[in-house]
């Protein structure tokens, strides 16, 4: 890229835009600018805002501080369809296209060639044979879209956004379901674009395929603008902890340290997988953990750091590779199977996979253990009880009555109700996937606490966290995941520090 | 959490806790119905004793009732798996079918073993069908609606087969008494259908069945990250749902001594997926309400009774519930109950002086 870009005229330019919802600043003060013949990666950890400025330059929610600028002239787009006049093409992870039509139909919707007012369908289909051919594209446009594969579905999706001579083409997380060759055709199909001068910007949490596609980045976090660097300037490093941020002066302060002095991975591991995966999931990993031990899982959002939680707690089928718990060969086809070899999962998604928000905290809380039990044998009363009131005194469950329908609580109590679900059934092994989302810093501490206490009581844990501070301070170990791999394993100590992990998070040890 | 759901209407002391019941409305509305009949007919609610036994609209409608409360049952739990099961008419006509042929067949159809033998083969088939309707559910993943579609079109014909498209009439008094026998002064039909409510109340509140398919409705997934066995919860309770179908076919079957393959038992479904409605429970599952249920199915049998009551065509009866069942469900309904009680609480003064 030649230097002479930084002074032509953005084709899009965002200045201090500002949306805040009820609560929540969502964005504050942003600053975008996208060129002519570049690729821009936007960049940040869930929920830092990149979707929101999506939005904001799509249309699809309005500004409350701040100018767009499109080619020059202020625009204030109060819906995607005033957007995309302005020559604003999208195409979303989900491609949002109708399979049941054919790809014609796809590609021309809304810009159909007429003759005497009816559509002109021979035109329609050779229209869309053209922005195919231009695309690279070999498929017969009467086929049915729904026919072709997920990738071809985005290509057939980026060919409508050329149909409208889309002069800013939005890529939101174009790559998140295709495998590598697919990847590659993709770029392909981009660079062209971006040589025939279109402004692309290009969502992903792929960092690889950011630093292969892209040309400039911009990186937000909390809402708030990072910076924007051109990619050949900023090492994979510098940008991983852009995107973290860092504040370990101020959780050093919690100083809860599991004890690294003590070295549970002696004795035989409780459990040991062995070239464990699943396709289009998580490649094939090897993980032990021990009793006492706390195995942290680090990697960015997406690495698939979640995918080795579900498949170790049987939420997702293993197809290949081998599990043993406590030196027996274990195939876990479902939650159940894992519970009943006393391995306990708590999965990052709370409200969807968690919650049962109109029960009670009381049968929340022994939903786990009865179901252990089936349905014919009941709890006793008593016992219920006892159990209830042991967690809610042990965990600080506010409010504590155990008769308060669980959605009625804040998250962080939500959270403590669903460990103490699980504490219940008095699991060997403990998989927190982000059990410290989203909820406030107390809550967050005692949770913390909590998990170094049932390691040093003999529990082993495996601890996964968007905070690497958090993993580090808790892990006997630290796992470190990376688009879709397991790419390194370390031993926790005093001498290993966050800049290791961002390093191996960021390189992928490779180097 | 808890931004989307309308916090309850604040209506003032006891009155407000009485009236955001949620059996308030139908209870409110049955007492009408009867209230209404009352007017039209004073003797309407007394009960004299004729022959040994209790005689009177109020008994008929606890004797009509039954089939209703029974598929009604079933259909409380399997709508609050989220699921509906809209083959219990046919599963009903096959149940009468089965047992009146065999007892047609049978050398000695006045003898009890005879009699019991048809009621067992009856149940047993129709609880295979409860199995078969959970295995698409539960097992092959087809959605409720379709997979109780495919019995509901087919188990009519099945009926037609066994009787062979007759409609088979037989004559055996100890059949006859369970749809139209007395016990104790009372019907036994009602007798057999309010045991078994009584019975499945109990149990699905003295073991976890009932939390554990209320777990299932409200969050499947987070129910089988917990280890509960969903699948097995969904199949028992249309299982459940098929079993108590037959009970309710033998019951109809008994109470007219003909078993009519095209008519038993139709448009049940329709009744009991209504009682249930009217009960509280919600369609999109979760939270059931057995006694919710129990009020929903005398409403509408009090409904039928009372058109007939009225010397008003029988033709018109579903006219008739689907007003009642309007009424009910908007008394119901979230934004109408905030409506009231607002109006409740501005007029404070008023009720206060009339106090």
């Amino acid at each position: 890229m030649t230097s002479s870009k930084d002074t032509a005229r953005p084709i899009v330019e965002m200045t201090g835009i500002s949306i805040e919802f009820p609560g929540v600043k969502a964005l504050d003060g942003v600053d975008l600018r996208l060129f002519g013949g570049e690729v821009h990666a936007l960049m940040g950890e869930n929920g830092a805002g990149k979707s929101t400025l999506i939005k904001a330059l799509t249309g699809v929610y309005g500004i409350d501080a701040g100018e767009i600028l499109v080619g020059g002239a202020p625009h204030r787009f109060s819906g995607p369809g005033e957007a995309q006049g302005a020559g604003i093409a999208t195409v979303y992870q989900e491609v949002n296209l109708c399979e049941n039509l054919t790809v014609a139909e796809n590609i021309m919707l809304g810009n159909e060639p007429r003759r005497f007012g009816a559509i002109d369908w021979r035109a329609t289909r050779r229209r869309a044979a053209e922005h195919l051919a231009t695309m690279g594209l070999d498929i017969d446009p009467a086929s049915s879209l729904g026919s072709h594969s997920i990738a071809v579905q985005q290509l057939v999706a980026i060919s409508r956004a050329m149909v409208v001579d889309a002069k800013v083409l939005i890529l939101d997380e174009p790559t998140s379901s295709l495998d590598a060759d697919e990847v590659a055709r993709l770029f392909e199909v981009v660079r062209a674009l971006r040589d025939q001068g279109v402004a692309i910007l290009f969502v992903s949490h792929f960092i690889e395929q950011v630093y292969e596609i892209s040309d400039r980045m911009t990186v937000l976090r909390n809402g708030g603008l990072v910076g924007e660097y051109r990619t050949a300037e900023i090492s994979r490093g510098e940008l991983v902890s852009r995107m973290i941020g860092r504040t370990m002066e101020v959780l050093e302060d919690l100083q809860v340290r599991t004890d690294h002095a003590v070295d549970p991975t002696a004795g035989t591991p409780f459990l040991q997988a062995v070239g464990l995966g699943r396709r289009g999931s998580v490649q094939p990993f090897d993980l032990d953990v021990h009793p006492g031990e706390v195995v942290g899982l680090a990697g960015l959002l997406g690495s698939g750091r979640t995918e080795v939680a579900r498949l170790l707690a049987g939420a997702d089928r293993a197809d290949a590779g081998t599990l043993h718990v406590k030196g027996e060969p274990a195939r876990l086809r479902n939650p159940r199977a894992a519970i009943d070899r006393d391995i306990a999962f708590s999965s990052e998604d709370r409200k969807a996979e968690g919650v049962v928000g109109d029960l009670t905290v009381r049968e929340n809380i022994v939903l786990g253990l009865q179901a252990e039990r089936g349905w014919l044998r009941r709890l006793p009363g008593k016992q219920v009880d006892e159990i209830v009131d042991r967690y809610i005194t042990a965990l600080g469950i506010r409010p504590a009555n155990p008769d308060a329908l669980l959605r009625n609580l804040s998250g962080g109590n939500q959270q403590k109700v669903l460990l103490a679900r699980w504490l219940a059934t008095a699991p060997e092994l403990l998989i927190l996937d982000e059990p410290t989302r989203g909820i406030d810093v107390g809550a967050k501490a005692e949770i913390q606490r909590l998990v170094a206490d049932l390691a040093s009581r003999g529990m082993g844990v495996v601890f996964i966290s968007a905070e690497l501070e958090e993993v580090l301070r808790l892990s006997h170990r630290i796992a470190v995941m990376r688009d879709r791999q397991k790419v390194a394993e370390l031993t926790n100590g005093e001498a290993v520090g966050l800049d290791d992990v961002v390093e191996l998070i960021a390189s992928g040890g490779t180097h | 959490m808890s931004a989307t759901s309308a916090p309850p209407p604040r209506t003032a002391g006891r009155l407000g806790a009485v009236t955001s019941h949620t059996l308030f409305w139908p209870v409110v509305a049955l007492v009408a119905l009867l209230a209404a009949n009352t007017i039209f007919r004073p003797s309407f609610l007394s009960v004299s004793v004729l022959n040994g036994h209790l005689f009177g609209s109020p008994i008929d409608i606890l004797r009509n009732c039954a089939p209703l409360m029974l598929v009604a049952l079933g259909m409380t739990l399997v709508i609050a798996t989220r699921g509906i099961d809209l083959s219990v008419g046919a599963v009903v006509a096959i149940a009468g079918a089965v047992a009146l042929s065999f007892i047609a067949t049978a050398p000695e159809p006045e003898a009890i073993g005879t009699v019991l033998t048809a009621i067992g083969i009856a149940l047993v088939l129709s609880l295979l069908l409860g199995v078969w309707n959970g295995f698409l559910v539960s097992v092959v993943g087809v959605q409720p609606i379709i997979a109780t579609l495919i019995l509901m079109t087919a188990g009519r014909g099945i009926a037609m087969l066994i009787t062979q498209g007759q409609i088979t009439t037989v004559t055996s008094a100890p059949f006859k008494t369970l749809g139209a026998g007395f016990w104790l002064g009372l019907p036994v039909a009602t007798l057999v259908a309010f045991g078994v409510f009584g019975l499945v109340s109990f149990l699905t509140r003295r073991t976890a069945l009932g939390m554990l398919v209320e777990a299932v409705g409200i969050n499947p997934s987070a129910s089988r990250l917990a280890g509960v066995q969903a699948r097995t919860i969904v199949w028992t309770v249309f299982a459940l749902a098929g079993l108590f179908s037959g009970l309710a076919g033998l019951i109809l079957a008994s109470n007219v001594m003909a078993a009519d393959a095209n008519n038993a038992g139709l448009f049940i479904e329709l009744d009991a997926i209504l009682a249930v409605v009217i009960g509280g429970t919600s369609l999109a599952g979760g939270k059931f309400s057995l006694s919710g249920t129990f009020v929903g199915v005398l409403i509408i049998a009090t409904l039928t009774l009372t058109v007939t009551n009225l010397g008003i065509s029988p033709l018109v009866t579903p006219l008739f519930k689907a007003l009642v069942v309007a009424a009910v469900t908007l008394a119901q309904s979230p934004v109408v109950r905030r409506k009231l009680a607002e109006r409740a609480v501005r007029r404070p003064s008023t009720s206060k002086a009339v106090a």
